[in-house]
Parts: C-alpha cells; sequence; structure tokens
C-alpha cells in the first residue's frame, strides 16, 4: 500500500482527472526542474543523476527557488543506499513491514530514473510467468504464426528493450518458479524467445525495483540465487512518535471522511496513545527507554494503528458520545496485540502492569484495558 | 623545511600514524620526542619487547593512593606507539615531553578536593548509561571551568586526557573525559570541519587526513619497496649528487606537507580561540617547550616531535627559558609509579566506559594494517566472518559490496569510502537489509576483540599495593595456615572486613571462604575461613586489570559479568555479592542488566528462581544500611511479572513440573511476604493464588498447595477451604489428581499435618475420600500418600491416627450402613504409622468389641458424634 506522507501529494491527485495519477504526472514540474539545475553526471539513460534523484525523494531547493518536496520521510541513508544501488546497475529489493511506504518509494524511484513509473507488475500468488516474460495474442498467433507481432511483452521486457527502470510489487506473493525467471533477466540481462530463435537483450539503464513484506518470508522465499542479484534496503518504520501520529492521524482523518464518521475533536490524546502503545511493544522498550518489554507477534505497524483508531471512532460516533475514549480503543488494541491467545496475552499483561499502570494520566485507558482483557 | 620537525598528530588516527611513520623514515631524526609523561621513559624500552602487543596503556598512580590514577592507551594505530616503535627498533633516543604525572595526578587531586560534588555528579553519570546526555551536559560545565580542555583535544580521543584535570579517583571518569573534549565550541577539529561544509568533525578529519593516501607512503611501496630499502635508497641518493638531494629533499617536504597544513590551521585556530589562559595547558606547553630546548642542545636540530596537533602552535613560540620556568613553579608533586597494563579494543572504544574515544578500533586498525585496497581487503574480512558464522556469502557479493561502497562514497562526495559507506553496502548486499548480521560485524570486525599483552617484566599492579594496605588497616594479615574468622557486622571494623573479603571473591582471588558459622542464625554474624596461598599474588596481578584498588576492580568486575551474564539467576546472585561486597557503584548497573533479563525471559520459573535471592538481597541490605530502592524496585517488577506469568504457566505440567512449579509458589510466596514496599502487590498475589486454587487445568498438587497458603494467611475461609477440597476429592475427579492435591495442600512444610489434627472436618473429607478409592486407583496413589504423610513428625501421626481410630469408630458405630468399607487412613498410611495401627481391621470382630468399649470409656454415641461436628 503507499502512504502519501506529505500534503502535497495527496492535493496533486485531487488535481489531474485521474482519481490517482501517476507520480511522474503529479511531479512533472518538479521533475522537470531538478533535469534542468542538474549537471552531475548522469549514467546512460537516466533522466537525472543519482544525486537529484536523491534529492526528488528527499527535497530540498534548487538553486533557482523551487522547492521540491519530500516525498519520503526518513533517514537519508536509505534513499542514497537504493538510488546507488540502481546506479550501479543492481536490482534493488525494498523490504519492510506493510505501510512503510516501499510501494511509494519504488514509484518515485522509477518516475525520477525513468520518467515512466508505469512498467509494472503486481505479485499475486497468481501471478504466471507470462507476466514477466512475454505472452501471446492467440488470435494473430494462430492466423500467421509465431512472430514478433504475435508476441504480447510483459512490463519487464518493455523496460528491457527501452532501457527503463521495471517494478515488481509483492515479489514474495508470486511462486517460487515464477520467481525464478527473474535470475537470468537479472543475470545475463537478456530473455530468450526459444519460440522465435530470439532473444531480448536488455538496453543499458535497464534495472528492476521488487518490493516485498519481510513479514511474509515464510510464504515464497526468494531463493539465495535470486536474493544474490538484489541489493536489499529495509524500509523502518516512522522514527520518531510525532512522525507516527502525524501520519496516523492524517490517513485516520482521510478515511473517517470517506466512512462519514462526524470528527473526534479529541481524539488526538488517544491516537498518540495508541502509537505510543504500538511502539513501546514493537521496540520491546518503553518510551522512557528505562524498560524492556517482550514483543508480541503481531506487527503492530502504522498501518494496524490507524485501523485501531478508525475502529475506535467507528464505535465513539454509533455507541458512544461521539468523543474518542480510552474504553473505545481497549478492544482494538487488544485484537491488534494479542494474536497468540497465549503468549500474548501474556506480554500484554505485563505490558499492562509494568508500564500502563504506572503512567501518569493513563488511569482510564488501563481500567479499560483490564476490563477487555479479564 | 629544517629541524625541529613538530609532526601535530591525531592521537589514534590511523592515518596519522602513518603519516608520522613515513614522516619518520623521511626525515630519520636523531631523537624522537613523543608527548606523554616523562616518569615512562624507562618503560619505554619495553616498548620493543617481544611479548609486548597493543593495544596497551600506560598506567600512572600515586604511591599512596592508587585510586589515584591515569591511563594512556596505545592501540597498534596509535602514531605515538608507531613512533616509540620506530625509535626503540632503530636504538634512536626518545623521550616523553609532557608534564610529569606526578603533577597533572597531583593538579587533579587539588582540583578534585576542590570540587568534590561536581566530580560527585560526573561519576555518578558515569555508572548510569542512560544518563549519558546528563554526563554530557556535566562534562560541558567541566570544560566551562578551563575552556582549553577542549581546544586540547586535538583529536578526540587525545590521550593526555587520561591525567587531564579531571583525572579523579574514579578511572571511569578519568577515562570518560574523552568524548567530553567533543565540543562543538571549542573542538579544533570541529571548527575546522564547519568550514569545510561537514556537519560532522569526525567525517571530515577522516576524510581529509585519514585517508588521504600520503605520498610518501605512495613512493615507498611502489617504486622503492620496503621502507628500509627505501631508506638505504635515499642516502645513497644523497651522496649520489645534487639531483638525488633535491629528489630526496622533495619527498621529505611532500611526506611533511600534512603536517604542516594541519599546524597552520592549528595555529590560525589558536590565535582565534587562544587557550583561555588555564595554567595547566600552560604548564604542560612550557614543560614541552623547556624538553625540546634540552634535546635540541643535545642532539641537535634533528629532532621529532609527535604531539597533539593543537599543541604544534605553542611549541613554534618563541619565549624565554625563564618564562616557561616561572610557568612550571611551585606546581604540586606528589610520588607516582607507572607501568604497563594491557588494554582492550573495547576499552578503547568510545561507549564502553574505558574510551579512549574511537568508536571503530578494528576498522582503525584494519586501515593501519592493509597495505593497500583497504576497501576490497575489508570486504573480503567481513565475507569470511559471515561465512564462519554460516551465512551464504560469494566473491560476487565481495564485489558488488565494494562497487556498492565506492558508489556511495563518490555519491556523497567522500574521496574514498568511510566506515559509513562499507556499512552501508555490507547491510544492502550481504546482510539482506537486516542489522542483526550487521551487529555481529559491528561487535567482532568494527570494534575487534583484541586483548593487548605486557611483557612479566613491566612493574607490578597497583592493585597489590591497595590489598596490602587494606591488609594492613584492617589488621588482616595473608597467612598461609587456615583460621576461622568471626564478623560480628554491626561493628565497623568487621563489616569492613567482610566488605574486603567479599570483594577478593568477586575478583576470583578465593583468600576467604564463606564457613557455616557458629549457631547463630542472626543475619549480623558472618563467619569465613581464611588462608593465604601464594598463588593468590597471581591472582592479585591478574586481576589488576579491572581496576587499580579492590573496590574500584571489584565494581569494574561486577558490573562485566552483569552485563555478559547468561541467566537470570546469575544475575540475582551476582546482585546479591555486590550487596555484601557493598558496590554501590555497580549496583545500578546490576540492577538495568537485572530488569532487562528480567523482562524478556519468559520462563516463570526463571524468574520465580530469581525472586528469593533478591528477597533476602533486601533483607541483608537493611543489615548494612545500603541503599536498597532500586532493589526494591526491581524485586517489585519481577514479583508482578511472575503475578502475571504465573497462572498460564501452571496449566499443562506434568508431575515433575508441578512439583518444581510447587516450589516455586512457595519460594515467591515467602519472598513477596518478605518485600517491604509494594502495598498493592500481597493483593495481587493473593489474587494470583486464589485463580490457581480454583483452575481446574492447574495440576492437583499446586491448586492444593495455593488453597493452603491462603488458608494459612487467613484469605480462606475454612468453609470454602472445605469446598474447595471436596470438589478436588469429589469422585469425578482423577484419583491421582486428588492425592497430588492432598500432598500440595496438606504435605510437605513443617505444620502441614497440624492442620489435619485441628481440623476435623478436612481430616474427615480425606478420609471419606480415601476410604471412597477403588482397589486398582489405591495401588496408584499410595506412594503419593505415603510420600504426603512420611514426612510428618511421628507425634503429628501418631495423634492423626489415634483421631481417625476414634472417628472411625465413632463413624462405624453410628453409620452401620457404611460398615463396608475399611477405614481409609488407617490403610492408607500404614506404612508410616506405628505398628499398632497397622493391618487391616476385621470387621465382625471390631464390631462386636464396641458396645464394652463404649461401657469402658462411658461415653455415648451422641457425645462422639457431637465432637466430630
Amino acid at each position: 500500500m503507499t502512504m502519501p506522507e506529505t500534503g502535497s501529494s495527496i492535493g496533486a491527485a485531487a488535481d489531474g482527472e485521474a482519481l490517482r495519477p501517476h507520480a511522474e504526472v503529479a511531479f512533472a514540474q518538479e521533475l522537470t526542474a531538478l533535469a534542468a539545475a542538474d549537471d552531475r553526471p548522469r549514467p546512460i539513460s537516466w533522466r537525472m543523476s543519482p544525486w537529484a534523484v536523491a534529492t526528488y525523494l528527499l527535497g530540498g531547493t534548487l538553486p533557482d527557488g523551487t522547492v521540491i518536496t519530500p516525498k519520503y520521510v526518513g533517514p537519508r541513508r536509505i534513499v542514497e543506499v537504493a538510488v546507488t544501488t540502481l546506479a550501479t546497475d543492481r536490482a534493488l529489493l525494498l523490504l519492510g513491514v506493510p505501510g512503510t511506504a516501499k510501494t511509494w518509494v519504488s514509484e518515485h524511484l522509477a518516475a525520477a530514473v525513468s520518467g515512466d513509473s508505469t512498467l509494472l507488475v503486481q505479485g499475486t500468488a497468481g501471478t504466471p510467468e507470462e507476466a514477466i516474460r512475454y505472452g501471446w495474442n492467440y488470435a494473430r498467433l494462430l492466423a500467421h504464426g509465431p512472430s514478433r507481432d504475435a508476441l504480447v511483452p510483459s512490463p519487464v521486457m518493455r523496460a528491457m528493450a527501452e532501457g527503463m527502470t521495471a517494478r515488481v510489487e509483492e515479489l514474495t506473493r508470486i511462486p517460487a518458479d515464477v520467481q525464478d525467471t527473474l535470475i537470468t533477466i537479472l543475470s545475463e540481462k537478456t530473455l530468450p524467445i526459444p519460440e522465435l530463435g530470439q532473444e531480448v537483450q536488455a538496453v543499458r539503464g535497464f534495472n528492476l525495483i521488487a518490493t516485498a513484506n519481510n513479514r511474509d518470508r515464510g510464504v515464497n522465499d526468494l531463493s539465495s540465487a535470486l536474493r544474490r542479484r538484489f541489493n536489499t534496503v529495509v524500509l523502518p518504520l516512522p522514527a520518531t512518535p510525532d512522525a507516527e501520529v502525524d501520519i496516523v492521524s492524517r490517513r485516520v482523518d482521510q478515511i473517517g471522511r470517506s466512512l462519514d464518521l462526524p470528527a473526534a475533536p479529541e481524539g488526538l490524546e488517544e491516537i498518540r496513545r495508541v502509537v505510543t502503545v504500538f511502539r513501546e511493544l514493537r521496540e520491546g522498550v518503553s518510551a522512557d527507554g528505562r524498560t524492556k518489554l517482550k514483543s508480541p507477534s503481531g506487527t503492530l505497524s502504522t498501518a494496524e494503528a490507524i485501523s485501531v483508531v478508525t475502529g475506535g471512532l467507528a464505535l465513539a460516533a454509533h455507541f458512544g458520545d461521539g468523543v474518542l475514549r480510552p474504553a473505545d480503543m481497549a478492544a482494538g488494541i487488544l485484537g491488534a496485540v494479542v494474536r497468540d491467545p497465549a503468549a500474548d496475552r501474556v506480554i500484554w499483561q505485563e505490558y499492562l502492569e509494568t508500564v500502563v499502570r504506572e503512567r501518569d494520566g493513563w488511569k482510564d485507558f488501563y481500567r479499560a484495558c483490564r476490563e477487555v482483557s479479564v | 623545511m629544517t629541524g625541529p620537525f613538530l609532526l601535530g598528530v591525531r592521537h589514534h588516527g590511523p592515518g596519522s600514524a602513518r603519516a608520522v611513520r613515513a614522516a619518520l623514515d623521511a626525515i630519520s631524526p636523531m631523537a624522537v620526542l613523543i608527548e606523554g609523561p616523562p616518569e615512562a621513559d624507562d618503560l619505554l624500552s619495553l616498548a620493543g619487547d617481544e611479548a609486548m602487543r597493543p593495544p596497551v596503556a600506560l598506567l600512572a598512580h600515586a604511591v599512596d593512593d592508587p585510586g589515584r590514577a591515569a591511563f594512556w592507551p596505545l592501540a597498534e594505530f596509535s602514531p605515538e606507539w608507531v613512533a616509540m616503535r620506530w625509535a626503540v627498533e632503530r636504538g634512536v633516543p626518545v623521550r616523553f615531553i609532557d608534564l610529569p604525572a606526578a603533577h597533572s595526578l597531583a593538579i587533579a587531586a587539588e582540583e578534585e578536593r576542590a570540587e568534590e560534588a561536581d566530580r560527585y555528579a560526573l561519576a555518578e553519570a558515569e555508572a548510569e548509561a542512560e544518563a549519558e546526555a546528563e554526563a554530557e551536559a556535566d562534562n560541558e560545565s567541566a570544560r566551562d571551568r578551563e575552556c582549553d580542555v577542549a581546544g586540547r583535544g586535538a583529536g578526540h580521543g587525545d590521550v593526555d586526557g587520561g591525567a587531564g584535570p579531571e583525572g579523579s579517583r574514579q578511572p571511569t571518569a578519568v577515562d570518560r573525559e574523552a568524548p567530553a573534549e567533543v565540543d562543538v565550541r571549542v573542538d579544533p577539529i570541529a571548527v575546522l570541519a564547519e568550514t569545510a561544509g561537514y556537519d560532522d568533525p569526525e567525517r571530515w578529519w577522516e576524510d581529509v587526513i585519514e585517508h588521504r593516501g600520503t605520498p610518501a607512503a605512495g613512493h615507498d611501496s611502489a617504486p622503492e619497496g620496503t621502507p628500509e630499502g627505501h631508506d638505504g635508497q635515499s642516502r645513497r641518493d644523497g651522496q649520489g649528487g645534487q639531483d638525488g638531494d633535491d629528489r630526496q629533499q622533495r619527498r621529505r617536504d611532500e611526506t611533511l606537507a600534512p603536517f604542516l597544513a594541519v599546524g597552520e590551521a592549528m595555529a590560525a585556530l589558536r590565535a582565534m580561540y587562544g587557550h583561555g589562559g588555564h595554567e595547566r595547558d600552560g604548564a604542560r606547553e612550557a614543560h614541552m617547550r623547556l624538553q625540546l630546548r634540552s634535546a635540541r642542545k643535545e642532539f641537535g636540530d634533528g629532532v621529532a616531535v609527535v604531539c597533539g596537533a593543537w599543541h604544534v602552535p605553542a611549541l613554534q613560540t618563541k619565549t624565554t627559558i625563564s618564562a616557561d620556568r616561572a610557568l612550571l613553579k611551585g606546581l604540586p608533586k606528589t610520588r607516582t609509579e607507572m607501568t604497563w597494563v594491557p588494554w582492550t579494543h573495547r576499552r578503547l572504544a568510545r561507549h564502553s566506559g574505558y574510551g579512549a574515544g574511537i568508536d571503530s578500533p578494528g576498522w582503525y586498525g584494519h586501515l593501519f594494517q592493509s597495505k593497500d585496497r583497504p576497501i576490497e581487503r575489508w570486504m573480503t574480512k567481513v565475507a569470511g566472518l559471515l561465512r564462519d558464522e554460516d551465512q551464504p556469502v560469494s566473491s560476487a557479493h565481495v564485489i558488488e559490496a565494494v562497487r556498492l561502497a565506492q558508489t556511495l562514497a563518490a555519491m556523497r562526495g567522500r574521496p574514498l569510502a568511510g566506515l559509513v559507506e562499507t556499512t552501508d553496502a555490507v547491510r544492502a548486499v550481504m546482510c539482506d537489509g537486516s542489522d542483526v548480521p550487521l551487529d555481529l560485524i559491528r561487535d567482532r570486525l568494527i570494534m575487534g576483540d583484541v586483548l593487548g599483552q605486557v611483557p612479566d617484566s613491566a612493574p607490578a599492579v597497583p592493585l597489590q599495593r591497595d590489598l596490602a594496605r587494606a591488609q594492613r588497616t584492617l589488621r588482616l594479615k595473608p597467612e598461609a595456615w587456615e583460621r576461622q574468622l568471626d564478623l560480628d557486622l554491626r561493628k565497623d571494623q568487621d563489616a569492613a572486613k567482610s566488605r574486603l573479603l567479599h570483594r577478593l571473591r568477586l575478583l576470583s582471588v578465593a583468600w576467604g571462604e564463606p564457613a557455616a558459622g557458629r549457631a547463630s542464625t542472626g543475619t549480623f554474624r558472618e563467619s569465613w575461613r581464611l588462608r593465604w596461598e601464594p598463588e593468590l599474588f597471581v591472582r592479585v596481578a591478574e586481576a589488576g586489570v579491572w581496576g587499580t584498588t579492590v573496590l574500584l576492580a571489584a565494581t569494574a568486575k561486577a558490573e562485566y559479568r552483569a552485563l555478559s551474564a547468561t541467566a537470570l539467576a546469575e544475575i540475582t546472585a551476582l546482585a546479591e555479592e555486590c550487596l555484601l561486597a557493598e558496590l554501590t557503584d555497580a549496583l545500578p548497573v546490576v540492577m538495568q542488566a537485572l530488569a532487562d533479563r528480567a523482562a524478556l525471559d519468559s520462563d516463570v520459573g526463571h524468574l520465580a528462581q530469581a525472586l528469593p535471592a533478591l528477597a533476602r538481597s533486601l533483607r541483608y541490605g537493611d543489615v548494612r544500611s545500603t541503599d536498597t530502592g532500586a532493589l526494591a524496585g526491581v524485586a517489585t517488577g519481577l514479583a508482578e511479572r511472575i503475578c502475571v506469568g504465573l497462572p498460564p504457566a501452571c496449566s499443562g505440567l506434568d508431575a515433575d513440573g508441578a512439583a518444581a512449579m510447587r516450589r516455586h509458589v512457595d519460594a515467591v510466596h515467602t519472598a513477596i511476604g518478605l518485600l517491604p514496599t509494594a502495598e498493592e502487590l500481597p493483593a495481587r498475589w493473593r489474587a494470583v493464588l486464589h485463580r490457581l486454587a480454583s483452575q481446574d487445568s492447574v495440576p492437583g498438587v499446586i491448586r492444593g498447595r495455593a488453597a493452603r497458603l491462603l488458608l494459612d494467611e487467613g484469605r480462606l475461609e475454612e468453609t470454602e477451604a472445605a469446598r474447595l477440597m471436596s470438589l478436588a476429592l469429589s469422585s469425578a475427579a482423577p484419583p491421582v489428581e486428588a492425592a497430588a492435591w492432598i500432598e500440595g495442600f496438606v504435605g510437605g512444610a513443617s505444620g502441614g499435618g497440624l492442620l489435619l489434627v485441628h481440623d476435623e472436618r478436612l481430616l474427615g473429607l480425606v478420609d471419606a475420600w480415601l476410604t471412597g478409592v477403588s482397589a486398582e486407583a489405591f495401588t496408584d496413589v499410595l506412594p503419593l500418600l505415603r510420600r504426603t504423610f512420611a514426612a510428618y513428625e511421628s507425634t503429628v501421626r501418631r495423634t492423626l491416627g489415634e483421631q481417625i481410630r476414634r472417628g472411625s469408630t465413632t463413624r462405624f458405630s453410628g453409620r452401620p450402613g457404611s460398615g463396608a468399607v475399611t477405614p481409609g487412613l488407617g490403610r492408607g498410611m500404614a506404612g508410616g504409622f506405628d505398628r499398632d495401627f497397622d493391618g487391616g481391621l476385621d470387621q465382625g470382630r471390631a464390631d462386636a468389641v464396641l458396645p464394652v468399649l463404649r461401657l469402658l470409656l462411658g461415653v455415648d454415641d451422641s457425645a462422639l458424634v457431637g465432637d466430630r461436628g
């Protein structure tokens, strides 16, 4: 899923005709300005230098005064490693738990490097080999026999032929045998078409960005042969509580509006609380850094915090007095934290007793949680 | 450039070290002067010893107070070390020229007295890792007092930091001074870096100096072979004629160029910031100037000086001898001794508390050692390490990692990939983006587990002296024969002896062994068996690495053990030892380790094992009037975790597990009774016991035990206890479970049987259950019952037997209908009971005797039945 972290991206989407325009359309102006101002060496068939790509993602101000909005809020190091990876002609694998802006980053990288983020293969359990290699236009195949005209190229094949950046979403959801078709493409940089006795060789500038959910490792783990073709960058969860609260309240606001939930004026306090609880359990240490905690088996990502708050809002709106209160959140939090009824429940109760109970101003929350926990 | 050659360096900088070596090779000085305490001149020859292996440290300590000490750590890549080795190997005279440690330690002592309070705050801050920020603040205030301290730190981790004004009694405080010098406001490197547009001064220095391939070194290794070869070559060149002379001159200038540049930069900085007029740094530099002057008189101008870059301008200043002498007049002095001690990379590192201020000694060592292609070599090392850990890393990975690191460096505008770039590349290429293997690399390679070594001929460690002093003041002579020592901890002298012995035990110096005391259970008595073996001298010498006094060494060792301990019980035992040895400074570290370990340990058994020792410690702490607030907090936290974790942990246990858990329940119960602070805790614990007593999935023995504990506490109504018992013993319950319940309820601990003696209703329940057990099941429960009842004292057994006899008599006559059943307990307790109670009764014959007995005793049925009700 994508996570728009800046107001402008949301605003831009509303401007155009499309419900959600592609990155290269929405930020066309910034891309042009960057390319114009960029005087550093560019890798072959890149639209701009690696430095400019990093600036595009992280934001900044150009000499001519154009303001580049930050697309990704997070460590600079990560973006630099990602861009450099593409520049060294290695495929890039973005890992992260759901809701860490993997797709978002990959789209913007492709838009900045190749000016086109649409060469996309969506990975699912049913993704066939044709989606990565090529398919056939059967009417034409039957009428005229095998030829290049009857061939339907995949996005990856097109990217190879044109020296562009291809994207593969949710790589680990793709069955292992289909995944492995990528090995030849990434190591030999060629895609043979045995039916025609031909091959498509990748033009310089071709590269591939894949995203995968690292909680899913077990689903279709990458073979080490494939893994070796990628440089891996793990996108972390938001670094500071404030950033996370900001992201959560923004998304909750959007979702709430679409569900016609009444706005909760005093909800920020509770959102902060949910974010704190999730962060503490996720990181295994209390916010003041004094107490270590066990981490439950759930992911407790930002996305889940968002859904807990939305659920709480719905409860408050339909069954309460419209104000988000601890009791509205307690059940949702419990559900998100306790995935494994035996182990997680102990972890949760320990957390309640050792951290929540002592904390100033959390008495209501503690009581509400005790009620639903028993 | 003519001499003297001032080689300004960054302490512990591999680039500086390399440059110094190249410079020394190029200028072949007549003598080498090094910034360091002159008392160590005699020890310099040891630097060339075969058995000497860096990292090592020069240790200076006051003779009359070994706790007052300072360290000068030296790594393989320290420029001072390189210069030392260079000179010793070639027989070139080498001297230390800094202010003598005799003065610096004495000055430190004076200032310390003046700022006792401040020092305390600092030492406090050291003790707590999480209080790092506060420590910084404190350090900053310390710096404000003498604003040139930071300046003196021409590089972070200035070696002379150890002898700095804050070189107080606490080595931790001494060594922590290094980071204190990293101050943005006065740190010259920071100022230079900022000027160059770098936000990180460390990185700027690395880019400009450390990563800079020294031109001379390049010449040496490429066209002219080894430095030795080059030496001979250049001499011949010198004789060869004008051409050769020029070349040599040119190379020499090239080699010295960076030093000139750094010196100029420092001069500019000092012109801008001055040195704050603090007399001590002035004195140090005056001393250096005097020493330089006399060396020039002795050896001519061709002397080389290796010192912190910050001092270079001061050494260039023209002053008169008398002015310098005046600066040195009236400095306090103390008698000092010096020796070499082994050091470790970990202690060189900043965050381990003994820092010389280097984050990455392993990486620096690598940079210094590798002749060429440092990144390629480093990546190969990393790959080797990962392969040893069974990570699949191929040569292709190494190639890609090197490429990524180099491209990253180019993108970030750095001349050469540094540690940051290599680490990023390793993470992305070799570690699948994960930080877990990276921690391993950080630990093994970037830090590097290198232990230094000093020759046996190095002078003895001060710990021995401190011990001897303590032995004198406590009148506790080391004697070779064994003797018993009884201590009364209420007396000061005895308490001090006990502390000393406990501390020595912590340091593995087994002089005294705790012995079972004379019949006394008081917590204020302690008995020891003392025996001094000659090997203990060796033990003391070994313990010398931990510190210079018994207290400091024991503290350091306790902290180390707390951080490296794996089992929870190990740390609680350690906490106990710390209290006994009164290591107040180590206690916070131990407590933090304990809290962390307890939080992550999901085995309630471990927690339960740890709690009693803590509760005990709390009581000991009271006796010894130590502050146990932190301990109580941790103990309460532990107890709370147990309360949460115990009920789920009690279900699905086998017999052995249940027995172990029952012991834990007992131990925790006792321990919670001892905890002083908690008001809510006992209530919480009782709630847990209630839950245990009433939950079906909990094994019988624990259920029974929980019910019993509650009953004894008066928290369970007797009728409720009876209800629970009849529930547990009802016919639907498997007999073995029921027997286990009985064992838990009335078994084991003393007084278990008395309950049955006094409460006939319960006895009746047990009796009724037992008589109802079928013959087959009886064989199964017999061992359990026997274990339960055989543990009773014989009087209890007899009383019980008598009661049963009476009771059963009553019952049989009162309820003839149930006469078909044999008296249960008589059967069950057969093995444990007196002989006269043995064997089954013949129903008919017993019945026949009854009327006569009743007549003889003069009782009637109703009286007996009333008794039982």
